[in-house]
């Protein structure tokens, strides 16, 4: 069994160990120091130590090289010289309900002049004397000497006619909405967006920085369901949810598609989820609703419950610019942090004159425009159901729709040759532009005006033509 | 802080210190009056050949003396200090709480403005308020009538009396003048509204077949297009807009531009939206923009390597805060010598620079197809609004395809552009270079005046934009205060438009200013200035009005 000689074995160790403690007790103090250092750095050395990466050194003739090689690409990519931005034609006139070109008059239902303000008398009037009075421009921007009365009295009457706190306008439609949500809306606070939207929105919606969920155009069950998952997300970390802002962007009507949005189901989700609602009203701004006020005199709701109208003065209006009305604690922030108010010159006087009349217009006690506009319509909206081969999208009330033909042929260029033949019986309408770069982008269709001036004659006149259009190009 | 903002302000590229005797024995025009509601101009322009000879690239940054910074903190902090005193004093219900409150409070809602955003809004802020957003009823011209408004609770509420104060007005942007209420410019424009319209309601290329657009908008791209020298251009209905959509359309994700870090915030906003990623470089330091153009070509993306797809530096012709020039003849050599493009913002240059008005590429003598883009606003110098952009026909091209303003936004009113189509054409006229000669005179004038006062002024002398710097916020609203007590109505601005230190007085010179008006001002400078102790500069001696 070999015992005896494992015994030894183990004695010799035991002995050779006892040595081994012996002799470190006589090794002097700085030598066990050292060797512990060594030790120790070698298990740094081991385990911890990251390893360097390679630098690349540049002598200063690579460098040179490097730059000599460099080829920039052009600064700007050839385009298509077809482009219809790049295929204008002249036109001279009044863009109103009528239009000249070359020498004809045709109809126009292809431009946003809903109560067909332009080249309205009075209001034309009103902006000569604005000019005699404050001449064109305005030399600044709001907060260095550029805020002229007549900008204090537009505010208050729009503020008035929305019978909200306060308003504030900006000198450019698009600007609007897209300063309005980075002021409110920084990074990491939550949209939920209608994908629907129009370009300024998704501009705004991009300068905000914040996390943005779409849900499905007018769905809310889409909607619903962002909800409850942003709620469980909530609940996992409510002390972080409590410095989250969340907003609802939602247009009144909807310029791409022409329907309304549910608003009372979303009024009733944002008192459930607290959200606030910020909701674009350019489209339906003088054009629902009996006295025009939109959608909410149109649903009936308390415009208090909407925490900012935001609107667009170049559309029913007939002027240039935009605007928006809520309570003074939600509105008074933009004067300070809204980009296009702040560092933008303000709007030229004689603009903001003509929308002053045009309020008055639209405000007079005997007014029906908007009502005849609704009616009107409803109206037309029947009258282009009963064409064949077209889809109408669009609420019935809307004097925005949008025209397509049925199934795969809906192209844009068969839509051109529409419009192209349309124009020859003497009715402009134009086919919707975009860009590429929208979220989702729409079908091509035709985008139909209704004119609140426009007659029968005429409306029956326009479906003759669009029904003898669409024999001709599916043919 | 003290010392890189003394290091960055440290920096002078020639200084010119003009003898007070040689500027007063040329002048011989103080007696011929600039009338902005008549059309008569009596002056002769003698000024233009004197320009020749100056160094065009003089500029002045004089170092924040040691005790104005010092009590400049003091003085923030104070107001803090009070500021956190009257916010314990409102939350613990001692004070009555002023301002709107919000409506979904109890509700349960986030709070829709985070505490410290709106502690600045709350107690500095409206303390001093009525400096700001002051109204005006009358044309923005060289003289124009305030609405008189008066707080009874300190600014947080107003109440109009009904009255106007009549004022000198060296706060707007009027460089020549163009903000008249008469005259053939307010006359076309009263024209065009009796054939046009006020506006169309459409956007530019979305009426019928063959897009038509009006034929007063075509007119003013050629004009303007003439005007500067270039193949063509496009115009725009908002100078804030013209940045913020089209720098867009010319960088996208994988490009590199270097921006000037006093750049404006619609360039910001438009590098932004662009996808590029963007880098600023020292204020006007080229050595900078060259160490950074050679460091980025050579090094690429700093994550992935690659080369950048093509570089864009974006600077503006004047700086509207700095009152500083652009270099431009060293940025076209630089970016010819590392193959980058050029972007020009000539907001406040165009129609106010240069022999003929046509911005810092006229003021330079260099050759406008150098510039890859050139932006500028009619705003300022054409008594109108909106922006354009300018180039060659490609770039111009690529843009009205791409651009989200051509696509979305509407197009422009027809009395706004007929009143920058009249200006235009006044420019190229006798009388028109009459206003630019004017505009130069009045502002070299002023400026040696304040210089030679003792007062710190930034900026290039041949600026119309004259920056005077007043570091403590106390001393900056009561300035403005005083100034309008004396009719004469200006523009402060202090944090957040500025550095925390550098608050200041902005003044913009117009060709509408008489000589008169000018001295009416320097005298009440000169009395505030001794008053609240304002001659801070050390490389100009302290001098009063009536010694120079």
């Amino acid at each position: 069994m070999g015992s005896p000689a494992n015994h030894d074995n183990v004695a010799s160790l035991a002995t050779d160990f006892y040595s081994l403690l012996e002799s470190f007790k006589e090794t002097p103090f700085y030598h066990l120091l050292f060797e512990i250092f060594l030790v120790l750095t070698v298990l740094w050395l081991i385990l911890f130590r990251k390893p360097r990466r390679i630098e690349k050194k540049l002598t200063e003739k690579e460098k040179q090289e490097l730059i000599d090689e460099w080829q920039p690409e052009p600064l700007v990519p050839p385009v298509d010289a077809n482009h219809p931005a790049l295929n204008v034609r002249v036109l001279d006139g009044i863009v109103g309900k009528t239009i000249e070109i070359d020498g004809k008059k045709s109809l126009n239902f292809a431009t946003f002049n809903f109560l067909n303000f332009v080249g309205n008398p009075r209001i034309t009037d009103k902006a000569i004397q604005a000019v005699q009075k404050y001449g064109v421009g305005s030399c600044g921007p709001r907060g260095f000497y550029g805020t002229i009365d007549i900008h204090l009295e537009l505010e208050e009457r729009l503020a008035h006619f929305f019978n909200c706190e306060e308003g504030i306008i900006y000198s450019y439609g698009f600007s609007t909405v897209a300063s309005i949500i980075p002021a409110y809306s920084k990074r990491n606070d939550i949209l939920f967006v209608d994908e629907g939207v129009h370009y300024a929105i998704q501009k705004g919606v991009e300068a905000s920085r914040s996390t943005v969920k779409w849900f499905r155009h007018n769905d809310i069950s889409d909607l619903e369901r962002l909800l409850v998952e942003q709620d469980i997300h909530d609940k996992k970390n409510p002390k972080k949810a409590r410095t989250l802002r969340r907003f609802l962007i939602i247009e009144g009507l909807y310029m791409n598609y022409g329907d309304l949005c549910p608003l009372p189901r979303m009024v009733e989700l944002k008192y459930q989820y607290k959200y606030r609602i910020f909701m674009d009203e350019s489209v339906s701004f003088g054009t629902i609703g009996q006295t025009g006020r939109g959608v909410t005199e149109y649903y009936n709701i308390d415009r208090r419950k909407i925490d900012l109208i935001s609107s667009s003065l170049e559309y029913s209006v007939g002027s240039i610019g935009g605007f928006a009305v809520g309570s003074s604690f939600v509105v008074d922030h933009q004067r300070l942090s809204a980009q296009g108010y702040c560092f933008s010159a303000s709007l030229p006087p004689l603009l903001a004159a003509a929308a002053i009349e045009a309020l008055n217009i639209m405000e007079e006690e005997d007014t029906t425009l908007c009502d005849t506009l609704m009616e009107k319509s409803k109206r037309l909206h029947q009258k282009l159901l009963d064409i064949k081969g077209y889809l109408i999208v669009g609420e019935d009330i809307s004097p925005l729709k949008h025209l397509r033909l049925t199934n795969s042929q809906n192209t844009v260029a068969r839509l051109e040759e529409i419009v192209e033949f349309a124009q020859t019986r003497g009715i402009t309408i134009t086919v919707a532009r975009y860009l590429n770069d929208e979220h989702r982008l729409p079908e091509p269709s035709i985008r139909l005006i209704l004119n609140v001036e426009m007659t029968d004659e005429e409306l029956e006149f326009l479906c003759t033509v669009l029904q003898e259009a669409r024999v001709k190009v599916t043919v | 802080m003290l010392a890189s903002s003394s290091s960055k302000l440290s920096h002078a590229t020639l200084v010119h210190r003009y003898p007070p005797s040689k500027l007063h024995s040329e002048e011989e025009m103080s007696d011929t009056v600039f009338s902005s509601d008549e059309n008569e101009m009596n002056y002769k322009c003698e000024n233009v050949a004197r320009k020749d000879d100056e160094n065009l690239q003089c500029e002045e940054f004089e170092e924040t003396p040691l005790y104005a910074a010092i009590l400049t903190y003091l003085s923030y902090a104070i107001l803090c200090l009070f500021g956190w005193l009257r916010d314990f004093l409102r939350n613990s219900n001692i004070e009555k709480k002023r301002g709107a409150v919000d409506p979904n409070a109890t509700l349960g809602f986030v709070p829709l403005y985070q505490s410290y955003e709106s502690f600045y809004t709350r107690n500095m802020y409206t303390r001093v308020r009525d400096i700001f957003n002051r109204p005006i009823a009358s044309v923005p011209g060289a003289q124009f009538e305030l609405t008189e408004r008066v707080s009874d609770d300190y600014n947080w509420t107003y109440r109009y009396t009904g009255k106007t104060i009549n004022a000198i007005n060296l706060g707007s942007y009027n460089y020549l003048g163009f903000a008249e209420k008469s005259g053939p410019c307010a006359t076309d424009a009263i024209n065009a509204l009796k054939t046009y319209g006020v506006s169309s309601c459409n956007t530019r290329i979305e009426l019928g077949m063959f897009q038509r657009t009006q034929r007063y908008h075509v007119e003013l791209e050629q004009l303007l297009a003439n005007f500067l020298h270039v193949e063509s251009s496009i115009a725009f209905g908002m100078g804030f807009a013209t940045n913020a959509l089209n720098i867009p359309a010319v960088a996208s994700k994988g490009d590199l531009i270097l921006s000037d870090e006093m750049n404006h915030i619609s360039l910001i906003l438009g590098m932004r939206l662009s996808g590029a990623s963007y880098r600023t470089f020292a204020h006007n330091d080229m050595k900078d923009l060259e160490a950074k153009l050679r460091a980025a070509i050579v090094h690429g993306h700093p994550r992935t390597q690659r080369p950048w797809k093509k570089i864009i530096i974006v600077v503006e012709g004047v700086y509207s805060m700095e009152g500083s020039i652009c270099r431009l003849p060293e940025l076209i050599a630089l970016k010819k010598k590392y193959k980058a493009y050029l972007y020009m913002d000539e907001a406040h240059s165009v129609g106010a620079m240069g022999k003929n008005g046509r911005g810092i590429v006229d003021y330079f003598g260099v050759d406008a197809n150098d510039v890859d883009i050139l932006m500028g606003t009619f705003t300022k110098s054409f008594g109108s609004a909106g922006g354009y952009i300018a180039g060659k026909k490609s770039l111009i091209d690529h843009i009205r395809v791409n651009s989200h303003s051509n696509t979305y936004a509407s197009s422009m009113s027809a009395p706004v552009v007929q009143q920058i189509i009249s200006s235009l054409r006044l420019l190229k006229r006798p009388e028109g270079q009459k206003r630019i000669c004017q505009l130069a005179d009045n502002t070299r004038y002023f400026r040696q005046k304040l210089v030679d006062m003792g007062f710190i002024v930034y900026g290039n002398k041949n600026s119309p934009v004259v920056p005077m710097l007043i570091y403590m916020p106390a001393r900056v609203t009561r300035f403005n205060r005083e100034m309008l007590r004396r009719g004469i109505a200006v523009v402060t601005v202090g944090f957040p438009a500025t550095k925390l230190l550098d608050a200041r007085v902005r003044f913009c010179i117009s060709a509408a200013h008489t000589r008169q008006m000018l001295d009416t001002a320097l005298t009440a400078i000169d009395e505030i200035g001794t008053d609240i102790s304002l001659r801070y500069s050390t490389r100009h001696k302290s001098r009063r009005l009536r010694e120079l």
